[in-house]
């Protein structure tokens, strides 16, 4: 089925199966491989993404059914010029990364979450981030980050 | 995992969905959020040779006020749900039950209709919407019915709902103040409720649900109906289990979760009293 999908701002248009998960759309057809496999059930959260706007786990989407929407991984959100998103410095200047596994889903639910509610707390950070696992656990630092980046 | 293969077709009314599913058949499946099917699809639990994507039926996403009730389209995506100011005001238990279901990826995508429709005894939104005594608005190649919360659960996984009809709207009676509670218990973030309940108390009259404490979502109405007659608190929440055929799995023996029913139940009427 001929979908078309605006990644990080570039129109596509591909043939894709059914069946094909988005994240294995942005993987392996348009291989931005910043997006990560971690479970595949749904629990882990390092597939995170944002479709239209909002953070989604993208290996719970089929591709099919972004066909006409805008997706951004996190490839898509420093500046072209390399200017890091607030959030990735964040996460840089605060350690809030350890063997990096689990950081592209967390700052994309982190600046998600930021953006549903710009007076964070971190208890809301602690609660907004649990579909988000950390198997360094790293999460004081990635709540050190998220708190920074909400300018707090 | 990867979902065996299946067709793929988009409707783009309610009409055209029905007619569908009455054209594929017994294999075919709606699908809206899809955070209850594409899981089970990939696990090999379901596999429907077509999927009619419902997600852009025009129209099937609101909340509107409706004079007695809060109407919700089934569309409706939990984080809507749970941000809504009408709900916030009218139906607060329903709003912040919204609020833990799975996370908050989860609730940007998966909807009330097709959690209601999944049916899962395990799943907030079904018990609270039969807690507060909701109707469910249906459509079928036959037009529309109207099935009561309290009729719709009919086993694990199953409800009243024929193949070949949708859930459209979901009617939530308005809570005029009333008390509330939404206790959930569990030991991992995110996780589905080991035992949860749903409870709101008024002035003369109340409703309890249960959450994973039986194949469908437990009305105790045995509580009410005590808390009507007089009863205290203690003594309701001892009745706790009357309706429930709890079961056991990795998290819970019959026995705990029998017992955490019936002190889930006390602390929210505590909570829906005060």
């Amino acid at each position: 089925m001929e979908i078309h999908v605006t990644v990080n701002g570039t129109q596509h248009v591909s043939d894709v199966e059914p069946r094909t998960l988005l994240v294995h759309y942005i993987r392996e057809v348009l291989g931005l491989t910043g997006t990560n496999v971690g479970c595949d059930t749904s629990s882990c959260g390092a597939c995170s993404i944002h479709l239209d706007g909002r953070a989604a786990k993208s290996c719970t989407v089929l591709a099919v059914q972004a066909d006409g929407s805008t997706v951004t991984t996190i490839e898509g959100m420093a500046a072209a010029d390399g200017t890091l998103h607030p959030m990735q410095k964040a996460f840089m200047e605060n350690h809030g990364l350890q063997c990096g596994y689990c950081t592209p889903g967390m700052v994309m639910a982190a600046t998600s979450l930021l953006e549903d509610n710009p007076n964070l707390t971190e208890d809301d950070i602690r609660l907004g981030l649990e579909g988000n696992l950390c198997r360094c656990t790293g999460y004081h630092n990635i709540v050190k980050s998220v708190l920074a980046a909400a300018g707090k | 995992m990867i979902p065996a293969s299946f067709d793929y077709v988009r409707a783009g009314s309610a009409a055209e969905a029905i007619s569908l599913i009455a054209e594929y058949g017994d294999e075919a499946k709606f699908l809206a959020g899809g955070h209850s099917l594409l899981p089970m699809m990939k696990l090999r639990l379901a596999q429907p040779t077509v999927l009619v994507d419902i997600a852009r039926v025009e129209d099937l996403s609101y909340i509107r006020d409706a004079g007695d009730h809060i109407a919700i389209g089934a569309l409706t995506r939990h984080m809507d749900v749970e941000k809504s100011t009408v709900l916030a005001q009218h139906v607060p238990l329903l709003a912040h039950a919204a609020g833990h279901v799975g996370d908050p990826q989860v609730r940007h995508r998966g909807t009330i209709g097709g959690s209601i429709a999944h049916a899962d005894p395990a799943s907030d939104l079904p018990a609270t919407t039969l807690a507060l005594g909701a109707t469910y608005v249906v459509q079928g190649p036959n037009g529309t019915r109207e099935i009561r919360a309290a009729d719709f659960y009919k086993g694990f996984l199953e409800s009243d709902l024929a193949a070949d009809e949708m859930i459209t709207e979901i009617r939530v009676p308005k809570m005029n103040g009333a008390g509330w509670s939404f206790q959930k218990f569990n030991r991992r973030a995110q996780d589905w409720a080991i035992v949860g309940v749903a409870a709101w108390r008024g002035s003369n009259d109340s409703g309890v649900a249960l959450v994973n404490m039986g194949s469908t979502p437990v009305l105790a109405s045995s509580v009410s109906k005590a808390l009507a007659g007089g009863a205290s608190i203690a003594d309701a929440a001892a009745l706790a289990v009357t309706e429930a055929s709890p079961s056991k799995d990795n998290n819970a023996s019959v026995e705990y979760r029998t017992h955490l029913a019936k002190v889930l139940v006390r602390r929210a009427l505590e909570e829906s009293s005060k």
